[in-house]
């Protein structure tokens, strides 16, 4: 039997991003389904009742959901080539912890683009702190991981399609406040699977600017 | 060389009893040491700089942080006969993902610093909610993986220990909507590892009562 595999996806989010990065990575073939989110699918709703939130992976009829338990799931199960967590224990454990720190400080970046003034002030010094924490973790090293891209890799570089969109909105400079973590990027993105899952920054502002509108005007 | 495993912990904390529950289980001597969260030690601080929080493990000198990271790091390193988490990749997914919704969703903490009694209300229905839902994925199952004590087990069974406290203190039972998941924690109790790293319930409450009589004076 063919193995079928589905995403079900939109396009500006992060964690949506994480997943295609590892399928590609792993030179799996899938079927990407974008979601409407003010509609959404029945597919995605009978996929994920609990949270109701993409991305989901479909394989074989059987739904996997939380982009960091996916990308877990798609190492293990396309094991072979390219691993994304390292095989020590510890290694491991530090990948995880640091995936974790990642999705610990999401939230804070939100803040950045839709709040203003003295609110986005301290936003933006709490954003840049741990981009900072993240940079001292990375060090001299080319990825994460080390010498080969990984799990952590693929945990953080979505946003980089969000740095634009927030220095924009809060007038800062990324990469003159973190210049390793930004080459960091830019080596990422110099990999298919990153290159081709990450939407362009552009766009990714367009749709920001919009969403504030609308969050704004409700 | 002996192995030397130290666990920095606080006897109150859910996420410490996960870590003593997952080393317990796969019969690891280790030695356990109280912080006092209001004066931290210089290991706590050294070996997590960046949460500055318990518990964290130490395994022949090198941490492991964020109880989640430490059950699955524990599961890795030993016992691999009485493994927590399945071998099935997709019931790993699974696991994973549940873990992931208790952490994200249960809060028994808000209910219990709701500072009006419609908070209170509104705190203890979504936290019931979520425990049904958890209820559903347990099902007719003696443990949430199967016939066998895991993963999401060991991640839950910690809040049982605030059970009596919730209950006379806000009047909160926490199980009684969900006799399956009493009956499922009943069960785990039977289990030496759980019962001896569950603390006593009375102590639960004189905690959680000075803490609650804490914040009312603040």
């Amino acid at each position: 039997m063919a193995e079928e595999v589905m995403l079900l996806d939109f396009w500006p989010s992060p964690f949506g991003m994480r997943v295609r990065i590892a399928l590609r990575e792993k030179g799996v073939d899938f079927d990407l389904r974008e979601e409407d989110l003010s509609n959404k699918s029945p597919l995605l709703l009978e996929m994920n009742p609990v949270h109701k939130q993409i991305p989901v992976l479909v394989h074989s009829g059987k739904p996997v959901s939380e982009s960091l338990v996916m990308v877990q799931y798609i190492d293990e199960t396309w094991g072979g080539r390219s691993p994304l967590l390292p095989s020590d224990p510890y290694e491991r454990a530090r990948a995880r912890f640091w995936a974790d720190y990642v999705d610990k400080k999401v939230r804070l970046g939100r803040m950045v683009w839709l709040s203003t003034g003295e609110a986005q002030e301290a936003a933006k010094e709490e954003y840049i702190e741990c981009l900072k924490v993240l940079e001292g973790e990375l060090g001299d090293k080319a990825y994460f991981g080390g010498e080969r891209f990984g799990y952590v890799d693929v945990s953080l570089i979505p946003f980089y399609s969000w740095f634009y969109s927030l220095e924009e909105s809060a007038n800062f400079s990324i990469a003159e406040e973190c210049p390793k973590l930004v080459a960091w990027a830019e080596r990422c993105m110099q990999r298919e699977s990153v290159a081709k899952s990450l939407p362009d920054q552009y766009k990714v502002h367009n749709f920001l600017l919009e969403l504030k509108k609308k969050l704004q005007a409700q | 060389m002996a192995e030397e495993v130290i666990l920095l912990d606080f006897w109150p904390s859910p996420f410490g009893m996960r870590a003593k529950i997952a080393l317990r289980e796969k019969g690891v001597d280790f030695d356990l040491r109280e912080e006092d969260l209001s004066n931290k030690s210089p290991l706590l601080l050294q070996t997590n700089p960046v949460h500055k929080k318990i518990p964290v493990l130490i395994h022949n000198g090198k941490p492991v942080c964020e109880s989640l990271v430490i059950v699955q790091y524990i599961d890795e390193t030993w016992g691999p006969e009485s493994p927590l988490l399945p071998s099935d990749p997709h019931e790993r997914a699974r696991a994973r993902f549940w873990a992931d919704f208790m952490d994200k969703k249960i809060s028994l903490g808000r209910v219990v610093r709701a500072p009006t009694e419609e908070a209170r209300e509104a705190a203890k229905e979504e936290n019931i909610q979520c425990l049904k839902m958890l209820e559903g994925e347990l099902g007719d199952k003696a443990y949430f993986g199967g016939e066998r004590f895991g993963y999401v087990d060991v991640s839950l069974i910690p809040i049982h220990s605030r059970f009596y406290a919730l209950e006379t203190l806000a009047n909160f039972n926490i199980w009684e909507e969900c006799p399956k998941l009493a009956a499922w924690a009943k069960r785990c109790m039977q289990r030496e590892s759980v019962a001896k790293s569950l603390p006593d319930p009375h102590k639960v409450y004189d905690y959680m009562l000075a803490r609650t009589k804490k914040l009312q004076v603040q």
